[in-house]
């Protein structure tokens, strides 16, 4: 019974971060709308961001700032500087997402991924 | 109290990212993501990491929602209702999900100080950064610092992204039409 406590008391955490994920996948593959599915991605990513921020974590920690007081201790920094880093790709292969969208919006005049397929289908079967 | 704050975050995020899958209106939609990334922010300021939070607060929240309602601003608002039934993706990310769960139950718990990940490199990293880089803001130290090649790579990713946007759609709009936020 205890262990069973202490499994759910210390993932928890990470299992939250999985129904956020996973509500992002759903997004992302139940949805027709492509800047629906750009957005289901986002909540994925962010929640990906989640997970490696919550394994740095260090009870009782504080923000790895260095103070000079012998005994604080520090939350790991490296996940941070990872994440970092993933933010901001993150945002520049949204950014072309975005670009290619209104670009198929130009082109098929619909951005429902069901409507461009027939649109396609269409064109195959007459040339 | 820290549990409480966590808790009480996820709560929102969920309930955030619901609406997000709920809503057909893509406006609703691009500021339900906006304030999605905000309580992220939130969540990691809660969890120690105040870089990533100011960094996911001023792109997440801001630069993402610019981009995504400057591109809302040329096509339609409103989501058509899905042809396909929604069983099969709600199945998969069930599958999927508990998968993931199944993998987690072999981590070590939330915010042991003794799991791999805070042994192995960070101790050294906290413990040489401020003589070796003058820099008291570790994360700073190893972005800038150590990791400071990656970190020009990664302006490369940007500037290349900046490109590729230009390119998909200044050439095509041709001259006069004018694209806001891209």
């Amino acid at each position: 019974m205890d262990a069973a406590f202490a499994l759910i008391a210390g993932h928890a955490n990470y299992w939250l971060v999985v129904i956020l994920m996973m509500i992002g996948l759903y997004v992302a593959i139940a949805r027709g709308n492509l800047v629906k599915k750009i957005v289901g991605l986002n909540l994925f990513q962010t929640s990906v961001f989640m997970l490696y921020i919550s394994m740095g974590k260090v009870e009782g920690g504080t923000a790895p700032i260095l103070t000079g007081l012998p005994a604080t201790v520090y939350s790991n920094p490296l996940p941070h500087v990872l994440i970092l880093t993933a933010i901001v790709v993150g945002i520049s292969t949204t950014a072309l997402a975005l670009a290619l969208v209104v670009r198929i919006r130009e082109a098929y005049g619909t951005i429902e991924e069901d409507e461009i397929l027939e649109i396609e289908r269409d064109v195959g079967s007459k040339s | 109290m820290m549990i409480a704050v966590d808790l009480i975050l996820f709560a929102f995020l969920i309930l955030t990212a619901i609406a997000i899958a709920r809503l057909r209106n893509l406006f609703a939609v691009a500021m339900l993501s906006g304030l999605f990334s905000l309580l992220a922010a939130g969540l990691f300021v809660a969890l120690d990491a105040v870089d990533v939070a100011f960094t996911e607060a001023a792109v997440g929240g801001g630069v993402s929602t610019i981009f995504m309602l400057g591109a809302l601003a040329l096509m339609p608002r409103e989501e058509k209702r899905p042809v396909h039934g929604a069983l099969l993706p709600l199945v998969l990310c069930l599958v999927t999900g508990a998968a993931l769960v199944y993998g987690t139950i072999d981590m070590p718990a939330f915010g042991s100080p003794d799991a791999p990940v805070q042994r192995h490199v960070g101790p050294e990293y906290l413990a040489r950064a401020l003589p070796e880089t003058g820099v008291p803001n570790v994360v700073t130290a190893v972005l800038a610092s150590y990791r400071g090649y990656d970190t020009l790579g990664e302006t490369t990713v940007i500037f290349v992204a900046a490109i590729s946007v230009l390119m998909i759609l200044g050439i095509s709009l041709g001259s006069g039409r004018q694209k806001g936020g891209e």
